[in-house]
């Protein structure tokens, strides 16, 4: 039972054959989902992984295997019993188009019989967390936008407090841009409400993103690679896998990570108040033809070897100003973009206002380089 | 040649029998709206069964439709001087049981129209959030149905206040009958009364049934503005 913390669904010979077809959509699938953690199910059309998430919450039967959610036998239990303990976002949304949203998002707790203060103070509540305002709740669906749509389609799947939700392809359907911070949004949610999601997606980036491991799948629902974001990227399970991802797997590993995960440092760096006796040791030392001004923990430029001049302080020196700087949050994709463009060929990192250190194109290389193949690709 | 139009010494139209005959009058309009409402009442139970069979048993839904297309290709007139005879000209069933045949194909037709206009997604929807199949029957898809149900009700209910009329001929029909009377009487008043008040049956119908059905679906007059 104590495996039953960390792992919340688990499919073990899961396969699906449609009467007809002459080979199945999904074939001897194990997938074992951990509490609280995204899992992406991606690949080509006809790789099974709608039907997949479908078993689940057995809109689809199965034909043959062993599906556990919190250590109960899925099959065991009447379907729709189940379906009330499991959100499902869909990208269509499906809102029932003649009820109101607070209508909407009450379907399962009413279904539940639950009393209606309960319902109206969790719609509430609900309606907060995705971000839509309380004038919503007496309209129709109709007279929302596709993106505030969707969010009252999570907020719908959210009611009842499932521990799984199931979403199958839940920002296809809207503009990029709102995808993006629907896409944004589903990460700050997850980190409240800690549900143990399964996502469709056919988007690698919105899986490289959103997921803490992905199921990549092959035509005729084999299982192809099962990691998180970083490793598939970096390692790769085979040619069909590296195909999938993209040849750009480097710049996707820079997406992927951030300014934090690299162990930084102070960099060719002294005080304002320093000689300059120490600020061409410290150039020497690292191998700069810049010297970084900081002030009490602000970063105030950086200083050209030849303008430093023994006759005077440090800060009578023309100084040039790093053009943007880097957060702790940053992506290393944005920390290169910056070293690109910085005369000094390093990027400054602010850490929450003062200055945090510098990062170099050789500290990036040496972050990824925990695959040595990435290098080499 | 009959001379009509010869014989006018009498007035167009002689208001006092509006008076003199109102017992009359009120009698047949009440007998006009039975009969509709039997009518369309009685094939909405019959058409709500067929619509449900052709909904579930996808192959059944061809012959459903031509069948009811065919019952109302039958002339009406042939049917009630058929149905006449068996069931007698006084007989309910003899004036219903074509009317009710005439509303079958507008209402399958808009049953399974209604049902089919329900969004897939709003059923898998509906189906992932664990409602039973009844529950999702009534609650989501017959609602949603509910808009075009509801306009083949109002077609149903005027063209049947229309074809209770011919029903006259049999001497039955409410208003119908005020019709062929004042034909075979060549009295022109009670022929205009009756036709004039199943125009007026027919509009004040359909202008209830439209304000009915705005009142019963709120959601289809609101839009993203």
């Amino acid at each position: 039972m104590e495996e039953s913390y960390t792992t919340a669904i688990r499919l073990h010979g899961v396969t699906k054959q449609f009467d007809g077809a002459s080979a199945p959509a999904v074939d001897a699938l194990d997938l074992e989902v951990p509490a609280g953690s995204i899992v992406a199910l991606i690949g080509p059309s006809g790789c099974g992984k709608t039907t997949t998430l479908r078993m689940i919450n057995r809109l689809i039967e199965p034909t043959s295997g062993r599906i556990e959610i919190n250590g109960v036998d899925a099959l065991e239990q009447p379907a729709v019993e189940l379906r009330r303990d499991i959100g499902y976002v869909i990208q269509q949304v499906g809102l029932f188009p003649h009820r109101t949203i607070a209508q909407n998002i009450a379907t399962v707790p009413r279904t539940l019989g639950w009393d209606n203060d309960r319902i109206r103070e969790r719609t509430a509540g609900l309606v907060e967390l995705v971000g839509l305002d309380h004038a919503m709740l007496d309209r129709y669906p109709d007279e929302l936008s596709g993106g505030q749509q969707q969010r009252v389609g999570v907020a719908r799947a959210l009611a009842a407090d499932p521990p799984v939700l199931l979403m199958d392809e839940p920002f296809g359907a809207v503009d990029p841009i709102v995808r993006g911070s629907l896409q944004n949004e589903l990460m700050d949610l997850q980190q409240q409400v800690h549900k143990t999601i399964v996502l469709v997606t056919h988007d690698i980036d919105e899986a490289l993103k959103l997921a803490d491991r992905i199921a990549l799948m092959n035509v005729g629902g084999v299982l192809e690679q099962f990691a998180s974001p970083d490793e598939l990227l970096r390692d790769p399970a085979n040619e069909f896998v590296e195909r999938f991802v993209g040849e750009d797997r480097v710049m996707k590993r820079l997406q992927l990570a951030t300014v934090a995960d690299l162990p930084f440092h102070q960099g060719p760096v002294v005080a304002a108040s320093a000689t300059p006796v120490e600020a061409r040791e410290v150039m020497r030392a690292s191998g700069s033809a810049w010297v970084g001004l900081t002030d009490r923990g602000a970063f105030l430029g950086w200083v050209h070897g030849p303008d430093v001049h023994d006759d005077g302080p440090l800060t009578d020196a023309p100084r040039s100003l790093p053009a943007a700087q880097v957060g702790r949050d940053s992506t290393l994709r944005r920390a290169m973009e910056i070293i690109m463009t910085s005369r000094t060929s390093v990027a400054v990192v602010d850490d929450g206002g003062r200055f945090g250190g510098v990062i170099t194109l050789e500290q990036i290389r040496a972050g990824l380089d925990q695959g040595p193949e990435v290098i080499a690709a | 040649m009959i001379p009509v139009l010869a014989q006018s010494a009498q007035p167009f139209f002689r208001w006092s029998y509006l008076i003199d005959e109102w017992d009359q009058i009120q009698a047949a309009l009440l007998q006009h709206l039975q009969l509709t409402v039997l009518s369309v009442a009685a094939g909405l139970v019959l058409s709500a069964m067929l619509a449900a069979t052709a909904l579930r048993y996808r192959w059944t839904t061809t012959p459903i439709t031509s069948f009811t297309g065919i019952l109302y290709t039958l002339p009406s007139v042939a049917l009630f001087a058929l149905l006449a005879p068996v069931f007698g000209t006084q007989a309910v069933a003899t004036a219903v049981i074509p009317l009710t045949m005439f509303t079958l194909l507008i209402l399958v037709t808009n049953i399974i129209a209604g049902f089919q206009s329900v969004p897939g997604p709003v059923k898998d929807a509906a189906n992932g959030m664990g409602l039973t199949p009844t529950a999702r029957v009534l609650t989501v898809e017959l609602p949603l149905a509910s808009p075009l149900i509801l306009a083949g009700i109002r077609i149903a209910t005027v063209s049947t206040i229309g074809l209770v009329t011919v029903a006259g001929i049999i001497g039955q029909g409410g208003l119908g009958r005020l019709i062929f009377d004042g034909l075979n009487r060549r009295f022109d008043t009670p022929t205009i009364i009756g036709a004039v008040f199943s125009i007026l049956l027919a509009l004040l119908m359909d202008a209830l049934l439209l304000a009915a059905s705005r009142a019963a679906t709120p959601w289809t007059r609101r839009a993203r503005a």
